[in-house]
């Protein structure tokens, strides 16, 4: 236990920390942006997919997942923070004559980056996971027509048990939360600094664990570029496309005709159990 | 004809390790391209002291880029402008008539000013004591081509040991760690199979040391790669936080030493 | 003064061995219990003192570097000689000894040589323990190449840093002995004098460069390291605070300074470009392998060449002077460095010198290049062309690059005895400091040679035998409170004082800097008795200007290089004297050591073995009286004396 002690206390140990929680949001990110892309697909691909969250796995699951990426943050921002600290205090003073010689932009700015990115986070679990963005009060006429929609499959609503299966309808939350043109600026502007982040983290943790050399470096500089750009031109997308009014509201849910037949609706129903 | 200069030279001063330190400027005159930048420095010198005042004093030896005494920031960058050149071969020629030049001591917190632009750096010699050593006695040696090392290996040890021990890395570095010294002489020892009985002790201690000594962490940005007059690369860097990465593995389930 | 060499009896090949017999012994226990002063931290100083702290001893350390990294061993760029015939080429001890011998034109003690051929061996060998990434084969095992004209492939070499290599390997050795405590490192701090008790050294007196506090250190015996003094002549290619002041200073207290006349100036150099300059850097003598030396034929093209008329790509071959490959067909551009550098000197005399100054000759690639293509001369030599356009800012791919000689190493030092102990009884010197291995020239490559070899495998034995015959009684028992401390002490403080009290006009840069031209002129690669005597008024004269028209700006406290520097002027002005003496002594042309009166119709040395074949040694006798001579005769029982020959 001394030992892990030590190696926490160390800069390398913590660092290792920071890339191996990296890591983790590095994915996490990828999944949420693929999972996100799904509103392209319409109000029934965007809403089945948040019913599967939430409903498929055990809510304990879902917490714990949900502990997981918060921990991998909050450890992610303990090793930055106390790195940074120990780092101010080693160098006290600086040059009158600053000069950077090699290091990117992004590498130098992980710091304003990375807190701009915590209050984003903040700010985007207030708004679309806790709801309680004031003035964005979801449930008030205009804002979201219909917070619960029937779950659809192929255009029909889903039955269980003979009742219609009923979800909340992300569809609309989102795109009315993106209409709003400051807050789609905000996660333009976040995306945008996500990438910027990934473009220097995602190369760097594979430093910062030992597994990189000159070689890699260049491949895997430039694997991070492209990842920034995906994570960013993915999510940006969105807002660009609700302000642009390609994506549009839903209140139905993507519902096209009546109910689904029992027989499908039940294997829908068995599959979302298991 | 030879081309000549005239520089302004912003130069810090500082009269002991506790004084407060500030800039002074001074002119110097028909500076030869030729001079190297130390030379430069001694024109000053003795026009300060035909002047009566004391010299700046800053750190220097061998004068041809191996010892690693000299240390200076110009213009903010350690070692000056020139890439993979000790301040001592970097000449003037590379500087053009009316400039003024910024010169500050290297910054660091380990690394505190003497005098002027001198700083100490005994803090590296801390570090190479706690583990940057083969244990072999003198005498104890075998036959030198008893354990063949492969070719690339040796080049390997070789590319790290070229670490002249200077400190730029760290004055480059905004947050003063000393990763890529610690790492060329972890590298170039862990990597040579006389080295590697000690491997993961000498990775431990060294990096205790390091971080004792209160240098900042590395935040993979390489400008200690190009401040280096040596260009040793950030490979090390990463080799160091492996081995150090193992070592810790290996000391969670079994004490390495 | 007692010259007794002091070398055992029996065949050459086995005085080594029967004499680390006879040595005494020191209990193992008992180790602790002495303390070894060792002065200098390069490879003879830092071998030194790591194995005698490995042995038991307990060592303080001392070096003027902020870290016994950089001590100037570090410089040495084409690599080490030992006799290991890993190529299969016919090398051996007896060889490597032999050359040695020759190569020092007859002016080395036999026995001493034969030791470093014997131990050359060992030294790779630990080094390869201490983890020293020497260049290897794709085999895996250790290449060699032929270095400095030998006929035989014995120079093992880390790219071109194989001094700094070797020191780091001596450092990580004396760096563990410092974190176990066996090691007292003192960082910084400079000798300046040394304290004799009851005839042998038993201390010394250092300052703290960085507070100025002056502090006694007393020990049971003392090493030194110092290295060589060829700052004497201000330019060369030593570092800028080596200096003579820890051997002079002995000297001046009783220790004998043998042939001070041996300095080796190495040919290729980047030339001198200004009187600002502060230093002169080495290239390589491997470039001499591909690279044709050459001047023009006449003064007057030499003329338009330098006042940058004429293009020298452009000069016909029938222009060009091949002087080297002319005057010595068989070795070429390889000939030893004291013939190549004065004949490249006799070129500029002739006023046929290229390079702005007139002190230049071309060495030239643009046949190699042809040859070989630039790829593979690249490979060869990419990283010192690389440097001659840093420092040069012409490229040397495209016009030739242009070389001068500088002095590079001192082949005197003071007089040791086969064990390494001077004339003071317990003052060891090793490496460059002392005068043993090289007689009047050194070979290239044999310089890491020898520091490693006092250091690691000669002084760790006849230190540990001078102190078994001191007996464990005596271990530890001169303290610092001794009469003779406080009174060197006072010695020291005075002269300091006197140094900054002087209050003159002239900066001791200043000083050294006529200094040197004095040496370089009348005591260089060519020497008359006329300019020797004229030298030594000359010497004279400066030392009386020196010591009432010094300035001296800042105070004893804390750190002034102006005071060090002056300090080291000083003694490098009385050391001059005594350099020009010996070389006024020495009628005869040796080694490094050339006087125009002793020359063969051809211009070559003329070496005079039945008057010469001796060591010169210079007694201290007072501030101005003339030094004592003392002569060491070398006799040679195993090698027969011949004239060199490279033609």
């Amino acid at each position: 236990m001394n030992a892990f002690c030590n190696f926490l206390k160390s800069t390398i140990g913590r660092k290792v920390l920071m890339a191996l929680t990296g890591l983790v949001l590095v994915g996490f990110v990828m999944g949420h942006m693929l999972g996100n892309l799904q509103i392209f697909l319409g109000a029934e691909a965007i809403n089945a997919y948040a019913y599967k969250l939430h409903e498929v796995l055990p809510s304990s699951a879902l917490w714990a997942v949900r502990l997981f990426l918060l921990a991998s943050v909050a450890i992610h921002i303990w090793a930055a923070v106390t790195l940074t600290l120990d780092n101010r205090r080693a160098r006290p003073s600086g040059y009158d004559a600053d000069r950077v010689i090699q290091a990117s932009y992004s590498s130098r700015t992980m710091r304003m980056s990375g807190v701009i990115l915590l209050a984003f986070i903040v700010f985007h679990l207030a708004h679309f996971t806790a709801r309680v963005v004031p003035g964005m009060q979801y449930e008030d006429p205009g804002v979201i027509e219909e917070t619960e929609v029937p779950l659809v499959k192929k255009g029909e609503a889903v039955l269980k048990n003979g009742e219609v299966v009923m979800t909340f309808n992300v569809n609309d939350m989102m795109i009315s939360g993106f209409q709003v043109w400051w807050v789609s600026a905000f996660y333009v502007i976040a995306t945008g600094l996500l990438c910027m982040h990934l473009t220097h983290g995602v190369s760097s943790m594979f430093q910062t664990v030992g597994l990189r050399n000159a070689l890699w470096r260049k491949r895997l500089d430039k694997l991070a570029l492209a990842y920034g750009w995906v994570v960013f031109l993915g999510f940006a997308m969105i807002p660009i496309a609700v302000l642009g009014g390609i994506l549009e509201k839903d209140p139905s849910g993507g519902l096209v005709s009546g109910v689904m037949e029992p027989s499908e609706s039940a294997t829908l129903a068995q599959t979302e159990q298991n | 004809m030879e081309k000549t200069m005239n520089l302004t030279l912003k130069v810090w001063r500082q009269t002991s390790a506790n004084a407060k330190g500030h800039f002074e400027t001074y002119k110097v005159e028909n500076i030869s391209g030729d001079s190297s930048f130390l030379e430069m420095m001694d024109i000053l010198s003795e026009q300060l002291v035909e002047a009566g005042k004391e010299p700046v004093a800053f750190d220097h030896d061998c004068r041809e880029g191996i010892c690693g005494m000299c240390s200076m920031t110009i213009n903010g960058i350690p070692h000056g402008p020139e890439k993979a050149t000790t301040t001592c071969q970097l000449h003037m020629r590379h500087f053009h008539d009316g400039q003024t030049i910024t010169i500050e001591p290297f910054r660091a917190k380990p690394f505190p000013v003497l005098k002027d632009l001198m700083v100490d750096r005994s803090a590296f010699d801390r570090i190479i004591q706690s583990g940057g050593f083969i244990t072999a006695r003198a005498g104890s040696g075998v036959d030198a081509n008893a354990i063949p090392i492969p070719k690339k290996t040796a080049d390997y040890a070789m590319d790290a040991a070229a670490c002249i021990g200077c400190g730029a890395c760290v004055a480059a570095c905004p947050n003063a760690s000393a990763m890529l010294f610690t790492g060329a002489k972890v590298s170039h020892m862990n990597s040579l199979p006389q080295g590697k009985a000690e491997k993961h002790r000498r990775a431990l201690a060294m990096v205790t040391t390091m971080d004792g000594e209160g240098f900042g962490g590395c935040t993979n940005i390489g400008e200690c790669e190009a401040a280096c007059p040596k260009s040793i690369s950030l490979d090390m860097i990463a080799q160091l936080n492996r081995d150090y990465a193992t070592a810790q593995v290996k000391n969670f389930f079994q004490p390495v030493s | 003064m007692n010259l007794d060499s002091k070398i055992p009896e029996g065949p050459l090949a086995e005085k080594w061995s029967s004499h680390k017999f006879n040595m005494k012994l020191v209990n193992p226990a008992n180790r602790r219990k002495y303390h070894v002063i060792v002065v200098g931290s390069g490879l003879a100083g830092g071998a030194a003192a790591a194995s005698l702290a490995e042995q038991g001893y307990k060592v303080s350390c001392f070096c003027y570097q902020d870290s016994p990294r950089r001590a100037h061993s570090i410089a040495a760029q084409g690599g080490i000689n030992a006799a290991k015939n890993y190529q299969n080429d016919g090398d051996s001890v007896q060889r490597l000894f032999y050359d040695t011998v020759k190569g020092g034109d007859y002016r080395s003690r036999e026995a001493n040589v034969y030791r470093l051929a014997e131990v050359s061996a060992d030294i790779i060998d630990q080094c390869v323990a201490n983890g020293v990434p020497f260049a290897r084969e794709y085999g895996g095992l250790l290449a060699n190449r032929s270095f400095g004209g030998a006929q035989v492939s014995r120079t093992f070499y880390a790219r071109g840093q194989t001094g700094q290599q070797l020191l780091l390997g001596a450092y990580a050795a004396l760096s563990r002995q410092i974190g176990l405590g066996n090691v007292k490192m003192h960082n910084r701090h400079e000798l300046l004098d040394v304290v004799k008790v009851e005839g042998h050294a038993k201390g010394i007196i250092v300052r703290n460069m960085v507070s100025g506090e002056v502090s006694r250190h007393a020990g049971d015996c003392v090493v030194l390291a110092t290295g060589g003094y060829g700052n004497v002549f201000f330019l060369s290619t030593n570092a800028q605070g080596c200096n003579v002041t820890a051997a002079y200073r002995a000297h001046k207290r009783g220790a004998g300074f043998a042939n001070p006349c041996y300095t080796q100036i190495h040919p290729t150099c980047i030339p001198v470009h200004g009187d600002k300059q502060s230093k002169l850097t080495l290239m390589s003598e491997s470039l001499r392998n591909d690279g044709r030396v050459w001047t023009p034929m006449d003064a007057e093209t030499a003329k338009q060449i330098r006042e940058g008329r004429l293009d020298p790509n452009q000069l016909p071959e029938a222009d060009r002077d091949y002087f080297l490959e002319r005057k010595y067909p068989s070795f070429g551009n390889l000939a030893p460095r004291d013939i190549s550098s004065r004949a490249a000197k006799e070129a500029c005399d002739e006023g046929r010198g290229v390079a702005a100054t007139g002190l230049g000759v071309f060495l030239d690639f643009r046949d190699a290049i042809k040859r070989d293509g630039q790829k593979a001369i690249e490979e060869r030599y990419g990283n010192l062309f690389e440097m001659y356009r840093c420092i040069t800012g012409d490229n040397p791919y495209e016009t030739p690059m242009m070389i001068f000689p500088a002095v590079h190493y001192t082949m005197g030092g003071l007089w040791v005895d086969y064990n390494l102990e001077s004339t003071i009884p317990g003052m060891f010197v090793g490496g460059e400091a002392n005068f043993s291995d090289h007689g009047a020239n050194r070979l290239g490559a044999s310089a890491l040679m020898q520091g490693l070899a006092d250091g690691y495998f000669v002084l760790p034995y006849t230190v540990g035998n001078y102190l078994g015959e001191q007996g464990v009684a005596a271990a530890g028992k001169v303290t610092t409170d001794h009469p003779a401390f406080a009174e060197v002490e006072a010695d020291v403080k005075a002269r300091i004082n006197k140094l900054l009290s002087i209050n003159g006009t002239e900066t001791p840069r200043s000083f050294h800097k006529r200094l040197g031209q004095i040496i370089w002129n009348q005591c260089g690669m060519a020497r008359s008795k006329e300019g020797l005597e004229g030298a030594i008024r000359d010497l004279q004269e400066l030392r009386k200007e020196f010591w009432s028209n010094l300035k001296v700006v800042g105070g004893a406290d804390g750190i002034n290089p102006e005071l060090e520097r002056a300090g080291r002027v000083a003694d490098f002005i009385e050391f001059g004297e005594l350099m020009c003496r010996d070389a006024l002594m020495r009628e005869e042309s040796c080694g490094g050591h050339f006087r125009v009166e002793h020359q063969t119709e051809e211009g070559e040395a003329l070496r005079d073995d039945e008057n010469y074949a001796f060591v010169g040694v210079w007694e201290y006798l007072g501030d101005d009286v003339e030094p004592n001579l003392h002569k060491e005769p070398l006799i040679y029982e195993n090698v027969k004396l011949a004239t060199r020959s490279y033609k």
